[in-house]
């Protein structure tokens, strides 16, 4: 059952989490930049420690700036708390090793970004934790391949490179068959498209860094808990939470707290151990690009469809992938699950193959020739050329990715512009080709 | 820590630290639709300075088996009971809300067993407003709804909480929503039914604190006067209002809670 919103999206984007300081009454977030706070006697710091008085004692577990920015993505994402953290990757991370150590096993959606890929697939495996990837719109394959010892199930809200549209409530079903939870990285969405814990989803993390922020400037991940999975009914698979930690004071978590256990855990162990906290400077930054982040974000969708249909019908196209198109796999299930729109983000191929997508992307002026998604300005890259150089095209293909695939991120610039600039890449293109 | 009373698995939270013999002890009995959680932050700080603390989920809440109680004066006995089970001769009440009525009642039932008693959010008569009890019969969620509306604060609403990172009304949406069907409107219609209140606070001895907050909407401090009145018996009455916290205080200003509670108990800090 989603939690109930105690004011409008825009609302809360603007004023969750903040009422304005009593002592300066300052209107914006204050930065606050210290990594310690004053204790006011001996007494008070044993019991911020002991957990007894709420409050902050070392930036690196908590600090006022990111606790906004905790409460705001909370609020609007339908969720008890949020814990900000260094990066997206680190958001990833820090929910992964709250809830499983060596031996735990994790069943994820081929689709994924690669940053993601490269900590289950290679990275993890080292420290004893396995995952196995199923294609995303594959239910039988999620079913089949939990095991005994699975934990998480994981999968992009929509995917990567494909722009699969995760089922969000037809996977937390199978996740919740089995006692696991579902976390959802709905980075290319934020809550302003999509809010995966009302649609059933367990956990929900963001690399802020991207449309959250929206500017570029920061990096930043947040973790955000839907609060209802039910630790203790899960037949002892999660004895992080539901046994005593003899690191913090004995503490059974989910006893402290039943609803928000995987919360403390997080904070109390993940961050205070590992240590990947938000910088309070970025947070704010964060918190800057939240505050418009529903008014960006229709922008990003009215864009992202200018720029589809142009392309749709352009003769060097040889096609658009994009979910809201009708010849996209997944159109209906985003009709229903994505009502505002599909986000900022797609691809599309050019005829030509590689040497077209080159010549393409070395064209374009308005649009960057960067890695990243996400940014108020409009970036673009051509995968087979840069991140799935290595690939050969039988290898590319089966990611679902052409030689001449060209990945989009709208930007907030005015349509004609963009368009005159793609037109610009895709003469090009032809030139090269010809 | 988990026991047996009335043939039922009854769970008592106690502040991360076991009982030990020779130590005051202080009950915190929580309010309609909750468990011991709502009381952590106060309970870990009684339990860390010399203090038993015994946190009970009532039972059919939270880890407690059995059916919910259907009346204020049951759940007394109830608690009257678990002490009994504990061996505990002696012991503080604390109360929130429908709590503060079993506490109340409790003290009236065995006025030599309890050295104090502090209700927090209370007032008697506690009528439910009959669109949220029928609420709670028919549309759970939208009980819910109405009743972390007024249940916290305006300024609670949009967050601002003391708890680093934590979404408050959520949290208590989520804590609602994990008990069973039917016990929020048992909860509920036990408080609504609940007609001993000045008879009871006519009986009660000890020291009594009245806990509320300026801007709960739920147990307004403005209704108390008829309780406190009634109080007439008790040693001492001692009135706090905290400022700019509604009915769910110890979530909203869990430190002035404790506070509250710690200098109403007289103990000093001890380690």
């Amino acid at each position: 059952m989603p939690i109930q919103r105690n004011a409008g999206a825009d609302t809360l984007a603007l004023h969750a989490g903040q009422t304005p300081d009593p002592l300066h009454h300052s209107r914006a977030t204050p930065i606050h930049f210290t990594t310690s706070y004053v204790f006011e006697s001996s007494d008070h710091a044993a019991a911020l420690f002991n957990q007894a008085r709420a409050g902050h004692v070392y930036s690196r577990i908590s600090n006022p700036t990111n606790a906004v920015l905790e409460e705001r993505i909370a609020a609007l994402d339908g969720g008890v708390g949020a814990i900000a953290c260094a990066s997206g990757q680190a958001a990833l991370m820090l929910a992964i090793t709250t809830l499983m150590g060596s031996g735990g096993h994790i069943v994820a959606s081929r689709s994924l970004y690669g940053g993601s890929h490269n900590l289950l697939a290679y990275t993890l495996p080292r420290f004893g934790i396995e995952t196995t990837f199923v294609a995303p719109r594959d239910k039988g394959a999620w079913r089949a391949a939990i095991r005994p010892e699975t934990r998480l199930l994981f999968g992009e809200a929509i995917g990567n490179p494909g722009l699969e549209v995760l089922d969000v409530p037809g996977i937390a079903e199978i996740a919740h068959e089995a006692r696991v939870p579902l976390l959802v990285d709905a980075t290319l969405l934020t809550p302003a498209l999509q809010c995966p814990l009302d649609l059933g989803a367990d956990l929900v993390m963001h690399s802020a860094t991207k449309f959250l922020g929206g500017h570029g400037v920061a990096v930043g991940g947040l973790l955000v808990d839907g609060g209802a999975f039910d630790w203790e009914a899960a037949g002892g698979r999660f004895p992080t939470l539901t046994e005593a930690y003899e690191g913090f004071h004995g503490m059974d978590f989910a006893e402290e707290s039943p609803i928000a256990a995987f919360l403390l855990r997080a904070r109390r162990e993940g961050l205070r151990d590992f240590g990947a906290c938000l910088s309070p400077m970025n947070a704010f930054q964060i918190l800057q690009g939240i505050e418009t982040l529903g008014l960006r974000m229709e922008r990003h969708v009215a864009n992202a469809r200018a720029l589809v249909r142009h392309l749709s019908e352009h003769p060097l196209v040889e096609a658009v992938s994009w979910p809201e198109l009708d010849s996209h796999p997944d159109h209906a299930l985003a009709a229903r699950l994505l009502p505002k729109g599909c986000g900022g983000v797609f691809s599309f191929s050019l005829k030509g193959g590689r040497k077209a997508g080159c010549a393409f992307i070395e064209a374009l002026r308005l649009v960057s020739h960067l890695a990243n998604v996400g940014d108020a300005k409009s970036l673009a890259i051509h995968p087979a050329s840069t991140t799935h150089f290595r690939m050969s095209p039988e290898a590319l293909l089966a990611a679902g990715i052409g030689e001449g695939t060209i990945r989009l991120s709208v930007g907030l610039e005015n349509a004609t512009d963009l368009i005159a600039d793609l037109d610009r890449g895709l003469q090009a293109a032809h030139k090269a080709t010809a | 820590m988990n026991l047996n009373l009335s043939d039922d698995t009854c769970y008592c939270y106690t502040g991360g630290r076991p009982l030990q013999p020779g130590r005051p002890t202080a009950v915190f009995i929580h309010g309609a639709g909750h468990d011991h959680s709502v009381w952590t932050l106060q309970t870990r700080y009684f339990a860390s300075h010399g203090w038993n603390v015994i946190a009970p989920d009532l039972p059919g809440h939270g880890r407690s088996a059995g059916p919910a109680l259907e009346s204020i004066e049951a759940l007394a006995d109830w608690i009257l009971a678990l002490l009994a089970r504990l061996g505990c001769e002696q012991a503080m009440l604390v109360g929130h809300s429908m709590g503060s009525l079993i506490a109340l009642e409790a003290a009236a039932r065995a006025p030599d067993r309890i050295t104090r008693l502090a209700l927090v959010g209370s007032v008697f008569p506690m009528p439910v407003a009959p669109p949220l009890l029928e609420a709670t019969l028919s549309a759970r969620e939208r009980a819910h709804g109405m009743i972390n509306q007024w249940s916290y604060a305006p300024q609670s609403q949009l967050g601002a909480s003391s708890v680093p990172g934590v979404n408050l009304t959520a949290l208590n949406q989520r804590l609602m929503q994990r008990q069973a069907p039917g016990v929020l409107h048992r909860d509920m219609s036990a408080c609504n039914a609940y007609a001993a209140g000045f008879e009871s606070a006519a009986k009660v001895r000890c020291p009594t604190l009245l806990l509320s907050a300026d801007l709960d909407r739920m147990t307004p401090p403005k209704a108390l006067g008829p309780l406190v009145q009634a109080l007439g018996n008790a040693a001492q009455v001692h009135r706090v209002v905290l400022s700019g916290a509604g009915h769910a205080m110890m979530a909203e200003a869990p430190g002035a809670v404790l506070d509250a509670l710690w200098n109403f108990a007289g103990a000093q800090p001890s380690s």
